[in-house]
């Protein structure tokens, strides 16, 4: 490389201006660091240019470096370390915006964690409510078992069976009667039930001569549980029988119509 | 009748002065990066006038021109970690900031407003209204240089050292070959630094 025909061709003094690519001017670095007369040129330029502009300035600036000085001191990097703070306010500024994130995630996983467990609440409450009713039926019940029980261990119940007759030969019935209060619990569980528009009546027999007193209707027959029925029977009944009636009842009887029959058996 | 009478007694002194201390110092840089504020001190002390210079004869205001010079040497500060020598010289480096935020300052509105008309054109004008102020002047042999410089040598320094100026808008804004800038420059540099160094 001709070093004197490459400093004599204007490049240095281009490249001192800044007036280079950074490829240029990163050429003509190496170059200089290689060759001493070049390094050499470019510090005499430099010494022209740096002359030239010092001579423009208007007046001394050397008392400009105090307030400067303290506008290095005030933005708090005028000390030895003074890098590193700013460096940190970055990290910090980073870290706040990874914590906001996090935070934002956070709340919205826990957003979501509420809702499902709400769901989960309101659910576990519709299923205590249903346990609560069944429970109160199941009282119910034991309670309605426990007064047919104390009815049917009563001493002065007498226990009538009614037979199935002709309409209904597989049809059974029993009448639990209680003399002394005038009361006859009928049990009706192996009654068919009754097609629509009809109802069973439930009669009070004497024998001579053979009258039959109604006693009541087994109303609601489908929707009762137990299917036991509490009936009044002031009567001195000497058996008892159950018809099918139309809605409402009948005055006599439907003899055809007879579904259970039974006796009272003598004491 | 040539007022080419143009540098006041500091300068005169400066060019015998400055001249033999102003070298790029490497370690000096090296400090500057560590943030050490001694280095920055110095470096103050080494490059202000010079940057002072470069921003005046782009803002043509005393006041907004001190304003500057504290703004790029507290950039200086800042960005002192990403000089790199491979790159290119500390001195173009320090005048890349400056001649920036010039421009930038002269393309700002508000200045805009205040400044309507500038007096002088370059930076030969600066030197000659210099004069006007110190008339007692002592460097007959920068007075000959400056008598000597080219209008076109006038125009070529104003565009690429004072503007900042590429090779390439230099030519366009002069009429001027590529390569003519390049050698022509060469030439007007060699001028300068007959004067300079002596």
């Amino acid at each position: 490389m001709d070093i004197q025909k490459y400093i004599s061709s204007g490049i240095l003094e281009l490249y001192v201006y800044g007036a280079l690519s950074e490829k240029e001017s990163r050429q003509v670095s190496l170059i200089l660091k290689k060759y001493p007369e070049v390094k050499t040129e470019v510090e005499e330029i430099e010494k022209a240019l740096f002359t030239l502009s010092s001579a423009a300035a208007p007046n001394n600036a050397e008392h400009l470096i105090t307030s400067i000085k303290e506008k290095l001191s005030n933005s708090g990097a005028a000390t030895k370390t003074g890098r590193t703070p700013v460096r940190k306010i970055n990290w910090i500024t980073y870290s706040g915006w990874a914590a906001s994130l996090l935070l934002l995630i956070g709340l919205f996983v826990f957003f979501n964690r509420t809702n499902e467990l709400r769901e989960e609440l309101m659910a576990a409450k519709a299923r205590n409510a249903q346990m609560e009713q069944q429970i109160a039926n199941a009282r119910q019940n034991a309670e309605k078992a426990n007064d047919l029980l104390a009815v049917i261990r009563d001493k002065n119940v007498k226990r009538i069976p009614l037979k199935g007759q002709k309409v209904a030969p597989e049809a059974f019935a029993s009448v639990y009667w209680n003399k002394q209060e005038n009361t006859a619990y009928i049990d009706a569980q192996e009654l068919p039930e009754p097609p629509r528009g009809k109802v069973y009546q439930v009669w009070s027999l004497t024998m001579q001569p053979l009258s039959p007193t109604s006693i009541g209707l087994l109303e609601d027959f489908e929707a009762d549980n137990n299917k036991i029925f509490s009936l009044e029977n002031p009567n001195q009944s000497e058996a008892f029988g159950i018809t099918l009636e139309p809605e409402g009842g009948s005055k006599t009887p439907s003899m055809d119509q007879l579904y259970v029959l039974g006796t009272v058996a003598a004491p | 009748m040539p007022l080419f009478i143009f540098f006041k007694r500091e300068f005169y002194l400066l060019l015998l002065s400055k001249p033999l201390i102003f070298m790029q110092q490497d370690a000096l840089i090296l400090e500057l990066q560590n943030g050490n504020e001694r280095a920055f001190e110095r470096i103050y002390h080494l490059y202000s006038e010079s940057t002072y210079g470069i921003i005046y004869s782009i803002v043509r205001d005393e006041k907004i021109a001190e304003e500057l010079l504290q703004d790029v040497f507290l950039k200086i500060w800042d960005k002192a970690p990403s000089y790199n020598s491979d790159k290119g010289r500390f001195f173009t480096w320090i005048l890349n900031i400056a001649r920036n935020a010039s421009i930038d300052k002269i393309r700002s509105k508000s200045f805009k407003n205040d400044q309507q008309n500038l007096k002088a054109d370059n930076f030969v004008d600066i030197l000659e209204a210099k004069t006007n102020f110190n008339e007692a002047v002592d460097s007959i042999g920068l007075k000959k240089y400056i008598e000597a410089l080219k209008p076109v040598c006038k125009k070529l320094i104003d565009y690429l050292f004072f503007k900042g100026y590429t090779q390439k808008e230099t030519s366009e804004e002069l009429d001027m070959p590529l390569g003519t800038v390049k050698t022509r420059n060469r030439a007007c540099i060699d001028k300068l630094r007959a004067m300079v160094i002596k």
